[in-house]
């Protein structure tokens, strides 16, 4: 025991370890009324870790050419030791990722977690999203099947609908006059390099944020306000270590669980997870039947299509899906409620939310279908809500009468 | 908060319990990945035991096969090539093959399972080139003592036709002897030497 | 809250009307029945090897559902492959494309592709129809350029059409009988298309046992992590 104290003595010296371990743990006060909704930031580093694990061992066996990606996948489904496991765990993750991550930008959303002084948690958290969406799309790319092939084409000739710039930066994207063997190569290169590199430097941001300011909570209350006069720790505070850290190993298995559900007996997770359409090699002459997005692009993917063309050109919903992402990161500022979370909100607020919640879920649930006429007015009926939600929230949350919030957080 | 009641050895129990279950979660997890970078189906497939026609090479010549990426030779020695190999013993390192150079079949005065028939891996045992076949005795530039045998060209390494290793070469040991076994008088299967079916 | 709930009820109820089309009969599949699928191998190989590829595959991967080498070797491989090969074939992309109008799809993940029910009714519902190129026409694939590769086996059928009023009901009959009686051909088609899902997955059979040890492992991990939590957790409450 004492070798080692003074082993870590010497790290002490050289490297602040014992520090860190403290700062961002054992003595980082947290307030102690977390409910369900706060397991899924740390489940969102998991999911992130298991990415970049199973997605290295991936790519020691998979191969970035047109001419032998598909087969490659399959060689890894097969031949490789375990490779199924590996695939379908980065698979399957990638999915559960963005499901993590939707709940917990719902969380940041209903308690509030964007206001003053967590602005920049919330942009860094929205910057990893948008790196997220980036990774997602070139990855999809990868196993060279046919949605994986016209999913991108489709994507990047949007690019193409930007006034003067866009038919060379859509070339620029492809690096070719289709998506090709060009275009599979360079999406790898980012898939696998350039955007884990910037994911993990915005992640270790965003918990670098969070740590200045400290966690928010369902109550929406700054527990920095009453402090303990003897010891100057939050009165609402407690160890981030070992308390939470006990309580996310249970939130971990929970979530292993469904993980494993799903990867163990419904990896494609009725075609939403990996598509049926995706087991067939890339077919540069034949578009498939039905393209249709990833599950979790489906709400901005059905307000692209809902979006009336003007003047024969996409650009209207183009914009729209760019607008429909972007408009989170203005929630800091147009929220004007006069308190944080849900709880002390007026029913203006909650039914806005409720309204918000039914039209994601739904307009999630259009982006899948065929479009017919009626999903399509149904998608711009859901469209005007979901933007609404946001335009009118700083006259909303100013007009909504709020409860009173207690000083001290409750339960 | 009420220190004073925690009970240790409960949280101690409970710590350990936990860190050993969790442990065994973490090297199960650890085994696929790890097991994933062993030989894939297709490198196994690839390296499989290799089946041989060997009735086509006339006596005093040599077939080149390849086998695990490594080139294998197979020599049909005569009766002459024989009995002049026996006469040099001397001049070896290890004329016995005493070395686990080669399976326990081929630990003979011939190293192999027919006499006349060699099977040896054509890796030199110094920086692993592959040595050239030369029978003829007594040429010009290997000297007039020359047997017939392998002359490495990278570094001068000499090797009878047992693939037995001269004295005074670099190379260390004598060539490798695969596992070969004969499924009938004219084929052999390189890469395995197991009985039976 | 309520009110949401009908209407997303609502929005349900109208969106399952959407799909509609062919009716597929359900495959009667088993993927834990290895004489079913060592039927459909050889099936597989013997019918439809010698036109489509199955790339992924290996020979020797049949040892999965219950062969073993040698009889892989003796029974199954027609060509000069070796035991660890893939299932290739010796067909010419541009032959293939002069011959059916399109290189006949490799087979590896057809079934995933396609699923098992379409399968079983495609290599069911081959009928006569003069009008195509090749003479056939199929129930769930119209205008299909593989001819009926199993004809022999399963005879010829037709295709006839009754009017009910507005409806129009589609049948296939028999009009010439083949060497199998159609509950043997149907027979012969289920373990066929047992074997593609085999195919398309071989380790699936293993991941669903895995997958109870794993949830049952978890389960057990959960046990002392909760009761962990809770024994911290008696300091905060």
């Amino acid at each position: 025991m004492n070798s080692l104290t003074s082993l870590l003595g010497w790290v002490d010296e050289r490297f602040p370890l014992t520090k860190l371990w403290k700062e961002h743990l054992s003595e980082y006060y947290a307030p102690k009324n977390f409910n369900f909704w706060y397991f899924f930031g740390s489940l969102a580093l998991l999911a992130l870790v298991i990415q970049i694990v199973s997605g290295i061992f991936l790519a020691m066996n998979y191969k970035p050419d047109a001419g032998l990606a598909f087969y490659s996948v399959e060689y890894i489904m097969r031949d490789v030791e375990w490779g199924w496991l590996i695939r379908y765990i980065h698979s399957t993750g990638a999915s559960m990722f963005f499901l993590v991550i939707y709940l917990h930008m719902f969380r940041g959303l209903i308690y509030g977690s964007y206001r003053k002084p967590r602005e920049l948690v919330w942009i860094f958290g929205m910057l990893i999203y948008l790196a997220l969406m980036a990774e997602s799309f070139m990855g999809y790319l990868l196993p060279w099947g046919q949605l994986s092939y016209w999913g991108a084409q489709v994507i990047v000739n949007l690019f193409s609908a930007i006034p003067f710039i866009g038919p060379d930066l859509s070339l620029w994207i492809r690096g070719d006059y289709v998506i090709s063997d060009a275009t599979l190569n360079r999406f790898f290169a980012f898939h696998v390099v350039a955007v884990p590199l910037v994911l993990i430097g915005l992640v270790v941001a965003h918990i670098i944020a969070l740590h200045e300011v400290g966690s928010n909570n369902p109550d929406g209350i700054e527990i920095k306000k009453h402090k303990d006069p003897k010891t100057g720790l939050p009165l609402d505070g407690i160890p981030f270590h070992p308390y939470y850290t006990v309580k996310d190993i249970v939130g971990v298995i929970v979530f292993l669980m469904v993980f494993s559900a799903i990867l163990f007996f419904k990896p494609d997770m009725g075609g939403y997870f990996l598509e049926y359409a995706n087991f067939v090699p890339a077919d540069t002459m034949k578009t498939p039947e039905h393209i249709g997005a990833l599950w979790y692009f489906n709400p901005f993917y059905a307000i692209l299509r809902a979006t009336p063309p003007m003047f024969g050109s996409p650009l209207p919903g183009v914009i729209a899906m760019g607008a429909a992402v972007m408009v989170f990161f203005f929630l800091p500022w147009l929220d004007r409620g006069a308190v944080k979370s849900i709880r002390y909100r007026g029913t203006i607020y909650k039914v806005a939310v409720w309204l918000f919640v039914v039209s994601f879920i739904s307009l999630g649930f259009l982006g899948a279908q065929v479009p017919t006429p009626l999903y399509t007015v149904l998608s711009q009926i859901f469209g005007v809500i979901y933007f609404a939600f946001f335009l009118l929230m700083p006259w909303y949350t100013k007009i909504d009468k709020c409860k009173p919030v207690p000083e001290r957080v409750t339960g | 908060m009420s220190q004073n009641e925690v009970d240790r050895s409960k949280r101690r129990f409970l710590i350990a319990a936990t860190t050993a279950v969790g442990g065994v979660a973490a090297v199960a997890t650890v085994i696929p990945f790890v097991a994933s970078m062993l030989p894939s189906q297709r490198a196994k497939a690839g390296g499989a035991p290799l089946e041989v026609d060997i009735s086509k090479i006339e006596p005093g010549m040599i077939l080149n096969v390849e086998w695990r990426g490594k080139p294998v030779w197979i020599v049909n020695r005569t009766k002459d090539m024989l009995d002049l190999m026996a006469k040099h013993d001397d001049k070896l390192v290890d004329p016995k093959s005493e070395m686990m150079q080669q399976p326990e079949y081929a630990k003979n005065a011939t190293r192999s399972i027919k006499p006349e028939f060699l099977v040896a891996v054509g890796v030199c045992t110094h920086l692993g080139c592959s040595p050239t076949f030369r029978k003829e005795v007594g040429p010009a530039d290997l000297g007039a003592d020359w047997p017939g045998g392998f002359f490495c060209p990278c570094h001068g390494s000499k090797f009878d036709l047992a693939a037995r290793v001269f004295q005074g070469v670099p190379a260390p040991t004598n060539l490798v002897i695969p596992p070969h076994k004969y499924l009938s008088d004219s084929r052999i299967l390189i890469g395995d030497d197991s009985k039976g079916a | 809250m309520k009110k949401i709930l009908f209407l997303v009820s609502l929005l349900a109820s109208t969106m399952a009307f959407a799909s509609s089309g062919l009716h597929l009969d359900t495959a009667p599949t088993n993927l834990s029945d290895q004489q079913s699928l060592q039927r459909g191998a050889k099936t597989f190989v013997n019918y439809c090897l010698s036109c489509h590829s199955a790339q992924a595959m290996r020979y020797n991967r049949l040892q999965d559902i219950g062969l073993t080498e040698e009889q892989i070797k003796d029974n199954l491989i027609f060509t000069d492959a070796k035991v660890g090969d893939t299932m290739t074939n010796n067909m010419s992309k541009k032959d293939a494309k002069a011959w059916f109008g399109a290189p006949p799809p490799d087979l590896s993940v057809i079934a995933r592709f396609r699923g098992v029910d379409w399968l079983y009714t495609y290599l069911r519902g081959f009928y006569r129809d003069e009008t195509t190129p090749n003479g056939w026409n199929n129930v769930a694939f119209d205008k299909v350029g593989m001819p009926h590769v199993l004809n022999e086996l399963q005879g010829e059928q037709v295709l006839q059409v009754e009017k009910h009023g507005e409806h129009e009901t589609q049948k296939l009959v028999l009009a010439k009988p083949g060497k199998m009686t159609p509950v043997e051909y149907d027979g012969m088609v289920a373990d066929l298309v047992n074997y593609l899902d085999y195919m398309g997955e071989p380790a699936k059979t293993k991941r669903m046992t895995l997958g109870i040890y794993v949830l049952l492992f978890l389960a057990i991990f959960f046990v002392p992590a909760y009761y962990l939590k809770k024994e911290y957790w008696k300091d905060i409450h």
